[in-house]
């Protein structure tokens, strides 16, 4: 092959993939039965970090970023005058082998702008994966991107070499959709992962009977969102993710703050910036409803349409929700401790432990490890001192920022004065 | 003052458990493990010993540890013993008397115990530095056909990374050295070995030994790498902490 050629391509083509934030290699074990190449713990490994200090775990690149589509929030779309590449099938099997032998990585990631039509488009994605793993004895992670609007076969197949596949939804909203992306229809985004999420549950069926019965895409599917990018709430984000994650049993939603990157009257001005620390809370929240037990419209409703930036939105649930604090440490079920301000997964786990065999107080709750300085506010121990009581909600909130320090305090200063 | 006694191995983990056993027999009474090396000054109110090491010695203490201790735990004490971090034997036997003291087949740990929580944190130091070493291993492929690395880990992590990259490249022949200690282990295809290598061993290997495309694709390995960065998101707070510079030596991507 042409070193000079290649690089060329993969320059251009890693460039437009980069912006879809999954980086999960994760999940969907895979072993290395026959002494092929590779295996997949299931841990996923970053083999480096990006200077904005992300994982580098999967080649993630676009098979081609010719497109016949025009989305206006991205860098492909047809009428964006940029160098166009195509990666031949064969290019990209090289490229991951190569570097999955000098363990530069841990599989491939593999997207493309749309060539012709889905179908085509798909067809040759999963070509890739196929060679991958029947000519390469390839064991390693495959993410192959569901081409919207690509048929129910070809989804089937993808399913049996990819561990993860995925549809970016990347427009929270109907709306959004149709103002950006005119000639993407909602349903063709829909249609590929109700097949995926067909097959799981068929694949995960036969399993239990017939062990023979291939694997489909163990690490399950994902979808991406973007945000900022059509005026959307945060109640409309998280209200369409908690919908893609009921219906169609999504491993991930991730949210990825949009990065102007072409002018256009219908997006954010090109000097916008990006909105790091929304995305956090969204994640925040996004995390609160997968692990904490909290349904998304006691976090996002009528009443509140968008999550504080400068506190996290478990804290803003509970300020707005005093009537049920202050809570006994060493009573209350794991439902509500889980939801104390300060209080991790963790540590509830631990509370629930230790207090099977002492009475918990402030020097125990602190050796457990909880963010006493949040805490305190909203809880009683096995003390006399007392938690802080009667405070206003304004007035706990302004004791708790006085004394903490957020990572992203810089960014919430930097956003208030453009208010 | 108490007659100490200085019990020096040859820096095995089966020499450290036959000074064990050797503590044990003799009943010594204040030991101090030590690793054998070059330099040692006699000690003027010390007795010295030095231990031959004998694997049915060590094999006895060791089954007599796993009689007592879970599966986590003697990997935690094994990890514990890779740090190398001075004094760690001693630390280490203070361990392995409390868990003798114990009854059979009680193997709960008491984290409250000074010396167990020290062995805990330590291995926890090792295993974070075994991740790195399995995120941060680049290969180089060479003229006689093997895929080479050459690493510098704080701790001895070789024997905690074997069975990964065993796993994972079982149909290329690979190499990883360990330039700090001066041995390597080395798959043929078919099994294990550890090599030392006579003379001395550059941390760089010597272009002319490296096969005909590797530059090229570690080129295009730095192409990537330079391609997937987000200037507007740049975080280089971020970046050393998970990439910290004493690793960037061996990252091709680095340089
Ligand atoms: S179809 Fe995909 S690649 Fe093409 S313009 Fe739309 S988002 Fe970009």
């Amino acid at each position: 092959m042409s070193f000079e050629r290649i690089r060329e391509k993969l320059s251009i083509l890693a460039d437009a993939a980069k912006y879809d934030v999954s980086c999960a290699s994760s999940g969907g074990k895979r072993n290395n039965p026959k002494k092929g190449l590779g295996n997949n713990t299931g841990m996923g490994i970053c083999h480096s970090y990006t200077e904005d200090g992300r994982c580098v775990s999967l080649l993630k690149i676009l098979l081609t970023n010719h497109c016949i589509y025009d989305c206006a929030y991205c860098i492909t779309r047809k009428s964006n005058d940029i160098q166009r590449a195509a990666f031949k099938i064969q290019e990209v099997v090289d490229l991951t082998i190569n570097f999955y032998r000098r363990n530069y990585i841990e599989g491939l990631f593999l997207s493309s702008g749309i060539f012709k039509n889905a179908d085509f488009t798909m067809e040759r994605l999963v070509e890739v994966a196929k060679k991958l793993r029947l000519e390469e004895n390839f064991n390693g992670y495959i993410h192959l991107k569901s081409i919207p609007g690509a048929s129910d076969e070809l989804m089937r197949e993808a399913g049996l070499y990819a561990d993860r596949l995925s549809v970016n939804i990347e427009i929270p909203t109907k709306s959004g959709l149709k103002l950006l992306a005119p000639d993407k229809k909602h349903e063709d985004f829909i249609k590929p992962m109700q097949k995926v999420k067909e097959e799981i549950i068929q694949h995960r069926a036969e399993q239990k009977i017939i062990k023979s019965t291939p694997r489909y895409a163990p690490a399950g599917q994902s979808t991406q969102m973007i945000i900022g990018a059509t005026g959307e709430s945060d109640r409309d984000i998280m209200y369409s993710a908690t919908f893609y994650y009921k219906k169609f049993n999504m491993r991930r939603v991730y949210y990825s703050g949009y990065i102007p990157v072409l002018e256009d009257s219908r997006l954010p001005a090109i000097d916008t910036e990006v909105p790091i620390l929304r995305e956090n809370r969204l994640y925040q929240t996004d995390w609160l409803l997968r692990f904490y037990g909290f349904s998304v419209e006691e976090i996002l409703n009528d009443s509140h349409t968008h999550l504080d930036l400068d506190i996290d939105p478990k804290l803003s649930w509970a300020l707005r929700n005093l009537h049920f604090f202050p809570i006994d440490i060493n009573r209350a079920d794991k439902r509500m401790l889980a939801r104390v301000p300060g209080i991790g997964m963790q540590s509830v786990y631990k509370i629930l432990e230790a207090r099977k065999f002492r009475k918990l107080n402030w020097t125990h709750l602190k050796a457990i490890g909880i963010a006493n300085n949040r805490a305190h506010y909203f809880i009683t121990c096995d003390s006399k001192d007392f938690y802080s009581q009667e405070l206003a909600p304004d007035e706990i909130k302004a004791r708790i920022l006085k004394n903490s320090n957020s990572k992203y305090k810089k960014y919430f200063n930097h956003q208030l004065r453009l208010f | 003052m108490h007659s100490q006694t200085i019990i020096l191995y040859d820096g095995s983990f089966d020499g450290f458990l036959c000074a064990v056993f050797l503590i044990y027999e003799q009943k010594v009474t204040h030991p101090i493990i030590n690793k054998k090396n070059k330099s040692t000054p006699t000690q003027l109110f010390a007795t010295t010993e030095e231990i031959h090491t004998e694997k049915q010695k060590a094999k006895r203490v060791w089954d007599g540890f796993k009689l007592k201790t879970t599966k986590t735990q003697q990997r935690m004490f094994f990890k514990a013993f890779l740090s190398e971090i001075k004094g760690v034997e001693n630390t280490l036997f203070n361990y392995l008397r409390i868990v003798f003291m114990k009854e059979k087949t009680d193997t709960s740990i008491d984290y409250s115990n000074k010396d167990i929580l020290k062995i805990s944190q330590v291995a926890k130091m090792v295993q974070r530095e075994k991740h790195r070493i399995e995120a941060f291993v680049r290969f180089r492929l060479t003229t006689d056909n093997i895929y080479t690395s050459i690493i510098e880990p704080d701790f001895n992590v070789l024997p905690l990374i074997t069975s990964h990259f065993k796993d994972r490249y079982a149909d290329q022949k690979w190499m990883i050295y360990d330039l700090k200690r001066s041995y390597g282990i080395y798959y043929d295809l078919k099994k294990i070995e550890i090599i030392t290598i006579e003379g001395t061993v550059k941390s760089n290997i010597d272009i002319k030994s490296l096969s005909s495309n590797e530059k090229e694709f570690e080129a295009l390995w730095r192409t990537y790498f330079s391609n997937v960065n987000i200037i507007s998101r740049k975080n280089n707070k971020l970046h050393l902490r998970h990439l910290p510079k004493r690793y960037w030596k061996y990252l091709i991507e680095k340089n």
